[in-house]
């Protein structure tokens, strides 16, 4: 007679043996590599492009004469309307206009009595047209003064000083320009992330149905255990990929001065999306899973989780069009408190900045209390369908108790 | 003194469809158990339910005396109807898993799998994804799934279904060697000759309901003899008189009678001489084929 060896095997050790295997599957597949690496090269390659685009000005103007002593004006002149603009001074006109043929100049400025001429190749750039007569306008201001026996910069300051003063009864959000592009990619990325981690699981349970290994494995472990390790499993590697996404870019654009953001916020931004994923992915990866399991075949994945999947692609499409332009929309706003649309729609929000605190803490409350629903239902839907291979089963049926 | 596997009244309906009545019988240590039915018959739906795969109705399974748990489940070697393996998994790394799955620990399940992937001719296909391996292969691999964790009971589907002579002789080694360490074997199979061969005792099912189930032996005595006779002189009807016996056939000189129960087959042979020669006479037992088809067909209850 045999001895009967040890066979326990702990609730959670099922749950992280099935997990493990999804982990170390996951980590070796070449998609997931690959999909990984394309992304941290778009960001970082995203963050530089940024960085030259910024850096460069957007003109150069050449200077030659008199007209030199235009610099200073020129160039405040061009920043208050929002370019830069360089200049270059040149010997003599003859001289400014060889590098205009040349293209080495966008504009040569050559003196005309009190005021200037605009000399080009061909035509005028339109912003830089404004910027010229802003200082040209400027110019005979200055010669008006001077000629009624005024002094110019005296004047000049005190103009400056003159401003209307606003008193708004309820303080607008100033939304940051560079925090709406952050909103903007955290978008991208959490639809990204919980549309091919959650369609993971789908394929996943119905890969185990259809070679029908699910019997082998429902032999051993409950059901319950293989669904748990499964989304856990998948999760905690969409979970570790999406920090590495978010932390590598955030650092890129932060290390090439791309963003001035404080690192709090860029910290924050990150934990955010973090946090949301996380919701985010256990929401839909359960219905994926509840629903994957009624079909047998991978072609017909598709048809069954299209509903819930409808949720995410609804909010980032809502949220990616309608955000950048207006950061504090109504209905966005009630949309992202709503469990199906927060995790889409609520990273967006948080890192554009400008939602209330009540609002942040209501939307994960609502979606971590719905949860515990999700469950309850995805892991009946799941045990009673996943041994019935063949035609598809019936969402009713799998919900009737067995 | 071995531990039974005991399936002790197990019922189970589909909707209005009866798929087990009642069904019982026992598995003892060491014993080759054949499970022979026609497709639809429950075979596979017991051993669902004993692997606890599938919820039953009513009754019970027992091990040990003692109903069986999701933990002494992990005893069981189970090779489904339905073969399943990951077919992306690589072979060594999926028996590991399975063994893991069944409660061993990591360095006991790998020199498990090693010694079963060796005795099995699939060592050398270790690293090879499953889907890359013959049918042939794919179903050592399967096996060693049911064996990796030592089991104490084994419980396999149609384990014969599509392999080749050379690893039908495998299997049935296998399945001897593990009777022999005391683990009580259950298989279904529709291979008649094979289960004449290799079973201690067969249960056949009808209907979802054990209709007969002893040894092979047992099983043949309790059905009908008969006896062939080939009398060249003989007239039709010569047997007519004789009592508990029936004419089967009778084609020119060869006679096939059937005994019934206190029939003499001496009287048959006196009466077969009376007639003129007899040039044959042999008593002919039903194989297990004939068995099954009399009683699956309903026939004869056994």
């Amino acid at each position: 007679m045999t001895d009967t060896p040890d066979v326990r095997l702990g609730n959670w050790q099922a749950v992280g043996l099935v997990a493990g295997r999804e982990i170390k599957l996951k980590v070796r597949s070449k998609a997931f590599i690959a999909v990984t690496g394309v992304t941290l090269v778009l960001l970082v390659g995203f963050s530089l492009l940024m960085k030259l685009i910024s850096g460069g000005s957007d003109a150069t103007v050449g200077l030659t004469g008199p007209t030199t002593a235009l610099e200073q004006p020129l160039k405040a002149t061009a920043s208050t309307i929002g370019h830069t603009v360089d200049t270059r001074s040149v010997a003599n006109e003859a001289d400014g206009r060889a590098e205009l043929a040349a293209g080495n100049l966008d504009a040569l400025l050559v003196p005309s009595g009190d005021t200037f001429v605009v000399v080009v190749q061909q035509d005028l750039d339109g912003s830089l047209e404004d910027v010229f007569n802003v200082l040209a306008g400027q110019l005979a201001f200055n010669n008006a003064i001077t000629d009624l026996g005024g002094d110019p910069s005296a004047v000049n300051e005190t103009v400056a000083r003159a401003r209307v003063e606003v008193l708004p009864i309820e303080p607008p959000q100033e939304y940051d320009g560079q925090q709406l592009v952050i909103g903007m990619v955290a978008g991208v990325l959490i639809y990204m992330s919980l549309l091919l981690n959650g369609q993971m699981v789908a394929t996943g349970v119905v890969e185990e149905k259809s070679s029908r290994v699910v019997e082998l494995l429902l032999a051993t472990i409950r059901p319950w255990q293989l669904m748990a390790g499964k989304v856990l499993g998948i999760g905690v590697i969409g979970l570790a990929q999406m920090a590495v996404i978010g932390g590598v870019g955030i650092g890129a654009a932060l290390a090439f001065d791309v963003l001035t953001i404080s690192l709090s916020t860029a910290v924050g931004t990150v934990v955010w999306l973090v946090v949301w994923f996380l919701l985010g992915f256990l929401v839909y990866s359960l219905l994926f899973a509840a629903l994957a399991a009624l079909v047998s075949r991978q072609e017909d994945v598709g048809g069954v989780i299209t509903p819930p999947l409808m949720f995410v692609i609804l909010g980032y499409v809502v949220g990616i069009s309608v955000l950048p332009a207006d950061p504090g929309n109504k209905l966005v706003e009630t949309l992202s408190l709503i469990p199906v649309f927060s995790p889409t729609l609520m990273p967006m929000r948080l890192a554009m900045g400008g939602v209330p605190a009540w609002q942040a803490i209501m939307a994960v409350v609502l979606t971590i209390a719905l949860i515990p629903a999700l469950v309850w239902l995805s892991g009946r839907v799941y045990r009673n369908a996943v041994m019935r291979s063949g035609a598809r089963v019936k969402l009713m049926d799998a919900l009737k108790p067995v | 003194m071995g531990r039974r596997l005991e399936i002790d009244g197990v019922s189970k309906r589909y909707g209005d469809v009866v798929a087990l009545r009642e069904m019982t019988f026992d598995v003892r240590a060491g014993e080759l158990f054949g499970f022979v039915g026609s497709n639809g018959a429950g075979k596979t739906t017991t051993m669902r339910i004993a692997l606890g795969v599938l919820a039953a109705d009513g009754g019970e399974v027992r091990w040990d005396g003692a109903p069986i748990t999701p933990t002494t489940r992990r005893h069981i070697g189970y090779m489904p109807e339905e073969r399943g393996l990951y077919p992306k998994m690589k072979v060594g790394e999926q028996l590991v898993y399975l063994a893991r799955l069944h409660g061993l620990s990591p360095s006991a399940a790998e020199r498990s799998v090693r010694e079963w992937t060796e005795r099995l001719g699939v060592a050398q296909r270790w690293d090879d994804e499953v889907q890359k391996l013959s049918l042939g292969n794919q179903q050592r691999v399967q096996l060693a799934a049911a064996l990796v964790h030592n089991p104490l009971i084994l419980v396999l589907d149609e384990p014969f279904s599509g392999l080749d002579p050379v690893a039908v002789d495998v299997m049935s080694t296998v399945l001897k060697d593990k009777a022999r360490d005391g683990v009580p074997v259950v298989f279904s199979s529709h291979q008649l000759d094979l289960v004449e061969r290799l079973c201690d005792r067969v249960g056949i099912v009808r209907n979802g309901q054990m209709v007969a189930c002893d040894t092979v032996e047992a099983l043949r005595a309790g059905g009908t003899t008969r006896l062939v006779v080939v009398a060249p002189q003989a007239e039709p009807g010569w047997a007519d008189h004789l009592p508990n016996v029936t004419v089967r056939e009778h084609d020119g000189a060869r006679t096939v009678l059937e005994l019934g129960e206190g029939a003499d087959d001496q009287a048959v042979l006196r009466a077969a001489l009376a007639t003129g020669p007899v040039t044959e006479f042999s008593r002919h037992r039903q194989s297990l084929t004939e068995l099954f088809r009399s009683v699956v067909t309903g026939e004869v209850a056994a």
